[in-house]
């Protein structure tokens, strides 16, 4: 029992000593970047490890964590001391960000990269004149269906989510932004911004959809699409090409009416502790090479100008990674809304799903 | 009847490990999906080239084994304290330690984290490995007061005093006769400490701070797309690796029994 | 022995470390959102009491479940050679250290429509559908659990004298006797840390409905989780509820317990 004991607690040492001497080994610098997880190229498909090359090239040491969702990172950075150098908030956080003064502004001059972006994302409603944010990656939601278990019918558009003759077949988000944000598409609402009756509206279609529904999903929707559980569902689009991958039978679209579209941006907090490591990482971050590396591994668009002719055939040419802009007319971005109306929201929700 | 216990035992036994078996395999799949492409390799070299997932592990594993030893402490030393208690000071005292476990993880979490900061505002400092062990000691020891308690109170006494007549000074006296006693449960009550501390997310989420990563919080941030197979490679060696160490573990205990055995 | 002493810093720390938190449920719970004292978040909790009785439900036969498998185990275990004895507890635990959401996805693989299980019932020509419901929640919950009702059981049980146990069968009891008039009563304190350890994290535990189970499956755990982001509130007044539905839950389990060991 004793040896068991010193076993254990040589082991407890040697990890502890790892913990601590791997994160002081002579570095310049370091920074703390908070991504989304599972969000950027790590080096295996034979891609770029993008991180490591960064500490590499510029002796940089990046603390790397990760969050799962905005609102995690919110009340992170709202109500803890913790310093973070780079943020990767989407576009109604920054938002909410920039109005609760969170944010420094950049100094374009040394994010030079930041200037070859394509233009649209120079002028999004949440950061109009450019002045916080460099975009990292971009998409939009689309629709995802097995044509085996469809019948003879081609969906495309978000009303086929209501189709009584896929009954128990059907998907629907386990998020009440995107879920509220299709209900309320088809109820003639615009998902930017809303009031409480136009949730309640949204409420009453969301709750017809639910005897037809199989379950609401995240990232069981993977697992339940490529292995033939389920007929339809919608989720990110880039996501449903990677799908498409694993199953000859699946079909991604865009819904007609138009979807979401969504962008994940590089963000400098106030408090940041090293803004000139941060510059340098968002510039690297923002290279062609670098930002087609992350591109293809996450399968999200990436918005630096000639990224996406850097990328492998496939990914560069499909619809659902890279929207056209005709299309991308009809989309719509989330906006930032009261808090109470969020809240109202994600209560309904709540409600429908129990 | 014996035969019947062990047919029955062996049937829970598949039952625990049968996702264990669909885990590892899903290491070897060609593919970063539950559709079966093809037998593979490439994720346990992946595996070793990520830095990143290997810090977590070596995070998740210093935190594991400090917070659960800790705890084990505390915890063993509490319960002999709280069973000499009586009436309802003992009731209060026990639904005292079971309150962190009541309390939802994420209030937990967020109110650790309100904490943290307040202090860490008052006295320079940030959040990080310390303050995860703080959490993880919070949350596992009230664990051990439970595996650890019951057993106490069959204990006999008698046995402590004897070996304090028989010359041993009170600390070898509670080494040798009271731990010895109680064993099976600081053992049990340990390898649960362990067992969350290792799978915790939201309270971890909520302690770490901006540069301290575990495994359990990069595996489930990952949800948002897929889980990387690489965290089924990483587990199906951490299986391995605990089957290999239990059995050279239960080897030396067989041949201290026959040791035993024999002299008897 | 009959010293209180060792038990000091074990409850020092819980006051500092649980204390805080119950606090600040209680000031979320009893004000609104600008800080104003009121009962507003009580009464937005008030609309999920169908979850939250569904959920102590769920959790109530999950842990009934648990202990009626695990109580043989836990014998049987206690039975055994001390090397073996120790081997299982170690078997028992070891799937607990592979991550969670692995297991779950595992389990989703196990179960989805023409999975393994599926295939092999449909072949015996029983067909259903064992994923989406609250069967599948409850096969989650007792797998996630079962080893945390194992082995408290397990614990308490290896203290009962096998003498005792010769001893009743020699005076002519049978082994449903046996085990009713001996073994029972001495392995109360087992059953109740079992209940515990199982009962309270079931009553509150999240991601498990949203995986096994279908739209109407959602779990108390679950709501406060997602609640708690946007509305600290009601989410603490959930909370606050929960948590002193299973202190009462939890303190008549104990009386019962007493009350039992001094008749024995």
């Amino acid at each position: 029992m004793k040896k068991t004991i010193a076993l254990i607690l040589t082991i407890a040492l040697a990890a502890v000593s790892c913990a601590v001497f791997t994160s002081c080994s002579g570095y310049e610098g370091e920074i703390n970047v908070y991504n989304w997880g599972d969000y950027i190229a790590d080096g295996s498909d034979d891609n770029l490890d993008t991180i490591a090359k960064f500490e590499e090239e510029y002796n940089i040491k990046v603390n790397y964590t990760t969050y799962e969702t905005n609102e995690e990172l919110y009340s992170i950075l709202s109500s803890s001391n913790s310093q973070y150098d780079v943020i990767f908030p989407s576009d109604y956080m920054v938002e909410k960000l920039i109005k609760e003064d969170r944010l420094q502004k950049l100094n374009r001059d040394n994010i030079p990269n930041s200037k070859n972006v394509v233009e649209k994302f120079k002028k999004m409603s949440y950061d109009p004149n450019y002045e916080y944010t460099v975009p990292y990656s971009w998409n939009v939601t689309g629709l995802v269906y097995n044509k085996n278990m469809v019948g003879d019918k081609k969906p495309d558009s978000w009303t086929y989510l209501w189709d009584k003759d896929f009954r128990g077949k059907i998907l629907q988000f386990n998020n009440s932004r995107d879920a509220y944000a299709i209900a309320m598409q088809l109820c003639g609402v615009n998902p930017e911004t809303y009031t409480k009756s136009d949730i309640d509206k949204a409420t009453k279609k969301l709750k017809e959809q639910k005897p037809l529904l199989k379950k609401y999903v995240m990232d069981q929707v993977f697992n339940e699409m490529e292995k033939n559980q389920s007929a339809i569902a919608p989720y990110y689009a880039g996501d449903v090409f990677t799908m498409m991958d694993n199953n000859e039978d699946l079909v991604g679209v865009l819904p007609k009416e138009g979807s979401n579209l969504f962008v994940d941006n590089m963000c400098i907090p106030k408090n940041a502790q090293n803004v000139s490591g941060a510059e340098k990482f968002i510039d690297f971050m923002t290279r062609v090479d670098v930002s087609a590396a992350n591109s293809e591994y996450i399968t999200y668009a990436s918005p630096v100008k000639g990224a996406r002719e850097k990328s492998y055939k496939e990914l560069r040419e499909s619809e659902l990674v890279y929207p056209s802009d005709e299309y991308l007319e009809k989309c719509y971005t989330f906006r930032d809304v009261d808090k109470d109306v969020y809240t109202y929201m994600q209560e309904q929700f709540v409600k429908l799903m129990s | 009847m014996k035969k019947l216990y062990k047919v029955y035992t062996g049937l829970i036994l598949f039952f625990m490990y049968m996702p264990i078996i669909v885990l590892i395999a899903f290491s070897f799949n060609d593919g970063k999906t539950t559709v079966w492409k093809g037998f593979t390799l490439r994720w346990y070299v992946d595996l070793f080239r990520d830095a990143r997932i290997m810090s977590s592990l070596w995070n998740t594993l210093a935190i594991a084994i400090l917070a659960s030893v800790i705890a084990t402490v505390l915890g063993t030393m509490a319960a002999i304290g709280i069973n000499n208690f009586r009436g309802k000071k003992k009731i209060l005292v026990q639904n005292v330690s079971n309150i962190s476990i009541l309390s939802p993880d994420i209030v937990t979490g967020v109110s650790l984290m309100l904490m943290f900061t307040l202090a860490g505002i008052a006295f320079h400092f940030q959040m990080g490995f310390w303050t995860v062990l703080m959490a993880h000691i919070t949350l596992c020891a009230p664990y051990v007061v439970l595996s650890v308690l019951p057993r106490i109170r069959h204990m006999d006494y008698s046995t402590y005093e004897a070996a304090l007549d028989l010359g041993c000074n009170q600390w070898q006296a509670f080494r040798k006769v009271v731990v010895h006693e109680l064993m099976p449960g600081i053992f049990t009550g340990f390898l649960m400490s362990f067992t969350y501390s290792l799978d915790d997310f939201v309270i971890t989420y909520f302690t770490r701070g901006s540069s301290f990563q575990t495994l359990s919080i990069q595996i489930y941030t990952m949800t948002h797309q897929r889980i990387s197979p690489k965290i089924n490679a990483l587990s199906a060696l951490m299986f391995i690796a605990v089957i290999i160490l239990m059995l050279i573990i239960n080897f030396r205990d067989r041949k201290e029994e026959k040791k035993l055995g024999e002299r008897a | 022995m009959r010293l209180k002493k060792p038990s000091i810093p074990y409850i020092a720390w819980m006051v500092i470390f649980t204390i805080l938190p119950i606090a600040l449920i209680l000031y979320y719970a009893f004000t609104d959102d600008r800080g104003a004292f009121g009962f507003q978040a009580f009464i937005n909790a008030f609309g999920y009491t169908g979850v939250f009785l569904k959920s102590l439900w769920i959790a109530f036969i999950s842990t009934l479940i648990c202990l009626v498998l695990a109580y043989p185990i836990g014998y049987f275990m206690s039975r055994q050679k001390k090397s073996v004895q120790n081997v299982l507890t170690m078997l028992f635990m070891i799937p607990m250290w592979m991550n969670f959401l692995l297991r779950i996805y595992a389990w989703m693989t196990l179960l989805q429509n023409d999975g393994p299980i599926d295939t092999m019932l449909s072949l015996l020509g029983i067909h259903t559908t064992l994923i989406g419901n609250q069967g599948a929640v409850i096969l989650g919950m007792v797998y996630e659990y079962l080893p945390f009702m194992i082995l408290p059981l397990y614990t308490v049980m290896s203290k009962i004298d096998t003498r005792l146990i010769e001893a009743a069968e020699d005076l002519g009891c049978n082994r449903l006797l046996v085990m009713r008039k001996v073994v029972l009563p001495l392995s109360i304190p087992g059953i109740i840390s079992g209940v515990t350890m199982v009962f309270v994290p079931t009553a509150s535990t999240f991601l498990v409905a949203q995986y096994l189970g279908g739209t109407d499956d959602l779990m108390i755990g679950d709501v406060i989780d997602k609640i708690f982001w946007s509305d600290h509130n009601t989410g603490s007044a959930i909370a606050l509820v929960l948590m002193v539905a299973i202190l009462i839950f939890l303190i008549i389990l104990n009386l019962f317990g007493d009350e039992e060991a001094i008749a024995a």
